[in-house]
């Protein structure tokens, strides 16, 4: 199998194994098989095989809401993989991310064409300075980013709800007052084409920053040097990179990226900022769309979207007696098979040569 | 006499490439047969197949008579066939022992019997000859010592059938010669040999049969006595080859790179180098000699800026650089040759034109404004890989990973000399490569001296050295111990300055800066 043939062909067969492992449970607990596809159909179509009514957009509204966040985490972590980074930080960068949208969105008063970049940027740039604590750290200090990252996290957590309880005020111990309309990314407009789903402008900024992902990494002369450090920190010194500056600048460029789906949710499906009990998971869904996406904007944009699916669905196979968290069982099964991809290899390749073979061995027979 | 190996007409296709060609090679029992070809002859791969790595497209391996599928190493090792490395799978901080019956541990119920395999341990070196410390950890020993570690770990599977892929490669000149030792007594005691090497010298010295391979093809095999080292050369490589270098005196210019008083800590915190002074004039090679270790590592980082200097100055055409970055001094026109290719001269995992840009890829033609032409790049790759010969199975976009050690260094060289530096640093240039690279990478740093490039050479093969320097400083113990002229020393002078027994300070007047001085 040649490389390129093998980025394609190893996501596709661990998805499958993984749909595999989900389908094998239900039989198992004696649940409807074909309920759990009905499910996942709907979620991405929003047609119902099952009959009753026939064509919900609101499904494909929901879905496009849960793939958007996770697109851009899983950008944040591909572009820091791409540098030779093992950033576990986007939690909290979105963290950091949504109180700064917040801030942006409750403090600055201007019309929606400029507020809302304003929001978006605003988010960008506390996550980027989120990913540039551990990117100086890394880089002139050579403490390990993973650790850094990880405990930024927490950090990030209740910043945002330091912020939302004492600085931007909350009545209920809750949420913050809500956003005037002009910072917010709800579209009306949307929301109508499908049956008042949270569908929101927020794909916008999403789809701009898978471009702007592979632009930078495969077109300019930053992402060139980018990917030298990733796959040879030495080589690159020798050639004259600035080695610790393009660490440091991947995790903030990283960081922006999360940062943004922080503002994403913040500002597109709530209109107000919340106190986040706990990690809602999207920066470690990230981790799983950029390893099955391997580590390339349209792989991430096609990982985010089947991981989005299978989070829409989850109230959808409650609906058809399926605990939702088989969804949970088979997004887990997916990076278990991706993360085993050498061995997959071996099988292949084990496969292909019985293959070119086998005419030997009949020859051998006659 | 009966063989122990049968290679019959094995063939097998890389990517772009056919790296065995229909090759036959047949290995007597009890005898030292070298398998001698250049880089990317298919000496490897063909070793590979024998010891289960990888699967021939056609062909018959035949073991004792036999006929058998080697599906992996474990059914080599089954067969009794060992590989030692060229690069050692050694574990550093597990003594000899551990690192020795890692994966077949003896045990007595749940415990591993560490004694009892030290004690075989012990006995195989004796009985070979090794003077290996089974409870030493891998860390604390020399790389002759751990190369040893590998030849015990296939003795201690009763390999029978011994690979060695370029085992001379990564030893001194006194490890070789023992090591010659060990590969006699090993067959004396019943062993058979398998040498991959593309130093004819050492194979006229030890081996019985020579294979001789060329672009995977099977050139011939011959009996090692009845043959010279010119003429296996000359099948190696197809053409008549000079083994001396061909090179017109010197025409030194004025001092192109100038190091005074320089010190610099090793990184242990000591110092490397200790108030280390030369001058590098244009138009000449001046060669770095001495034993490894001696402050060439520190001298050479210090001067393409990758270490930071404690004290003294490095001056370029007169102009102080000691503090420049690297960049900055690789736009003022030095030049580096790395001595780890793989580490520091390539991305492995970039393609070929990629790692041909590496300095210059921000640069026009190849970008403008922060974009990267990828036309502008490629064409770039395609002029070099036919000016220097670099060959590549894809071309351009062949990733260097999957070049031989000898492409890999000419694209090296290549990018180097094509930048055009006014001052080459050129470290170990044609380690591990075979006599064709080595002929013509010497002729292309000559050609750069012609030029008038000032060219720095550190090398720690005293024939290179010798063969290319117009001036030769030694280096013993971070310093500079003298400096003489190549045509007229000799390896004894420098041997005895190179172990500190001999000082020869006050430079060695140059033609050029005695014309200067008048």
């Amino acid at each position: 199998m040649t490389k390129r043939s093998e980025k394609l062909v190893l996501p596709i067969i661990s998805i499958v194994l993984g749909f595999l492992v989900g389908t094998i449970i239900i039989i198992a607990t004696g649940r409807s098989v074909s309920g759990m596809f009905i499910a996942l159909f709907k979620s991405f179509t929003g047609i119902d095989l099952s009959g009753g009514q026939a064509f919900n957009p609101r499904y494909i509204g929901e879905f496009v809401v849960q793939t958007m966040p996770i697109i851009l985490t899983g950008l944040s972590f591909a572009f820091a993989a791409r540098t030779g980074l093992f950033c576990i930080g986007a939690e909290g960068q979105l963290m950091v991310g949504s109180a700064a949208a917040s801030a942006a969105a409750l403090y600055i008063s201007a019309p929606a064409y400029i507020h809302v970049p304003l929001v978006l940027l605003s988010a960008m740039l506390a996550g980027a300075l989120w990913g540039a604590i551990p990117g100086f750290l890394k880089a002139y200090f050579n403490v390990p980013e993973v650790t850094v990252s990880i405990m930024l996290n927490y950090v990030g957590l209740y910043l945002n709800n330091f912020m939302v309880l004492n600085v931007f005020g909350s009545a209920d111990r809750i949420k913050t007052a809500f956003f005037p309309q002009s910072a917010l990314l709800e579209s009306p407009f949307l929301e109508s084409i499908t049956r008042n789903s949270r569908l929101n402008w927020g794909f916008i900024p999403v789809i701009l920053m898978l471009f702007l992902f592979s632009f930078i990494i495969n077109k300019t002369t930053f992402g060139f040097s980018l990917r030298a450090v990733g796959y040879n920190k030495e080589a690159a010194r020798y050639a004259g990179m600035k080695v610790r500056r393009n660490i440091v600048v991947s995790l903030m460029i990283a960081g922006a990226f999360s940062g943004l789906a922080g503002a994403v949710i913040t500002t597109g499906t709530f209109n107000f900022g919340r106190v986040i009990a706990a990690s809602e998971g999207y920066g470690f869904d990230g981790i799983a769309v950029a390893l099955v996406g391997s580590n390339e904007a349209i792989g991430i944009l096609l990982a985010g979207m089947l991981f989005g699916m299978l989070k829409a669905a989850q109230p959808l196979m409650q609906v058809q007696g399926i605990p939702r968290e088989i969804a949970g069982i088979i997004q887990a099964a997916i990076v278990l098979f991706v993360a085993m991809q050498q061995g997959i290899k071996m099988i292949i390749g084990k496969f292909e040569k019985r293959k070119a073979s086998a005419p030997v061995a009949e020859g051998e027979r006659v | 006499m009966a063989y122990i190996v049968e290679m019959l007409n094995i063939t097998k296709d890389f990517p772009g490439i056919r790296a065995n060609d229909n090759v036959t090679l047949q290995v007597e029992e009890r005898s030292i047969h070298a398998l001698l070809g250049e880089n990317g002859a298919g000496k490897s791969t063909l070793m590979s197949i024998l010891f289960g790595l990888y699967h021939p497209e056609e062909g018959v391996i035949k073991i004792r008579g036999k006929e058998v599928h080697i599906e992996d190493p474990n059914v080599a090792t089954k067969l009794g066939i060992g590989m030692v490395h060229q690069h050692f799978k050694l574990v550093h901080n597990f003594t000899v022992t551990q690192n020795i019956i890692l994966g077949m541990e003896p045990h007595q119920g749940p415990i591993v019997d560490v004694h009892a395999a030290e004690k075989k341990v012990e006995e195989l070196s004796k009985l070979y000859g090794f003077a290996v410390d089974p409870r030493a950890k891998i860390e604390d020993i020399s790389v002759g010592m751990q190369q040893r570690v590998e030849i015990l770990k296939m003795l201690y599977r009763d390999a029978e059938i011994l690979i060695f892929d370029e085992p001379t490669a990564v030893l001194t000149p006194q490890e070789i010669e023992e090591l010659m030792q060990i590969m006699r007594r090993l067959v004396k005691e019943g062993k058979t040999i398998l040498l991959i090497s593309h130093k004819l010298k050492e194979i006229k010295e030890v081996a019985d049969v020579c294979t001789v391979l060329r672009r995977g093809k099977l050139v011939k095999t011959v009996r090692v006595a009845n043959t010279s080292e010119e003429e296996m050369a000359q099948m190696m490589v197809g053409r008549e080859v000079n083994f001396h270098v061909q090179k017109a005196p010197a025409k030194p210019d004025e001092v192109f790179l100038q190091v005074e008083n320089l010190n610099v800590k090793n990184t242990k915190g000591v110092l490397g180098t200790k108030n280390l002074s030369f001058e590098l004039h244009g138009g000449e090679i001046l060669g770095i000699c001495g034993i490894d270790g001696n402050g060439q590592t520190e001298l050479v980082q210090a001067i393409t800026g990758l270490t930071k200097v404690e004290s003294g100055r490095i001056l370029l055409h007169g102009k102080d650089i000691t503090h420049y970055s690297i960049k900055e001094r690789t736009d003022a026109g030095i030049g580096h040759i790395p001595e780890d290719r793989q580490l520091h001269g390539l991305v492995l995992d970039f393609n070929l034109d990629e790692n041909l840009v590496i300095h210059n890829y921000y640069k026009p033609p190849f970008a403008h404004s922060g974009i990267l032409n990828k036309k502008a790049i490629r064409v770039n790759a395609e002029r070099l890989i036919k000016e220097f010969d670099i060959r590549s199975g894809q071309g351009p976009s062949t990733p260097a990973r999957a070049m031989s050690g000898g492409n890999q260094q000419k694209a090296i060289l290549a990018r180097e000399i094509d930048r055009s530096p006014d001052v080459f640093i050129v470290v170990q240039p044609t380690r591990g490569l075979d006599v064709g690279a080595v002929e013509y990478i010497h002729k292309r740093i000559i050609a750069e001296r012609d030029k008038g490039k000032a060219i720095l050479l550190v090398s720690l093969e005293l024939d290179e050295i010798m063969d290319l320097s117009d001036r030769i400083a030694v280096i013993f113990s971070g310093e500079i111990v003298g400096t003489v002229d190549a045509k007229a020393t000799n390896e004894n002078e420098l041997g005895l300055m190179m172990s500190g027994s001999l000082r020869k300070d006050g430079q060695q007047p140059h033609t050029s800066t005695a014309r200067r001085n008048a």
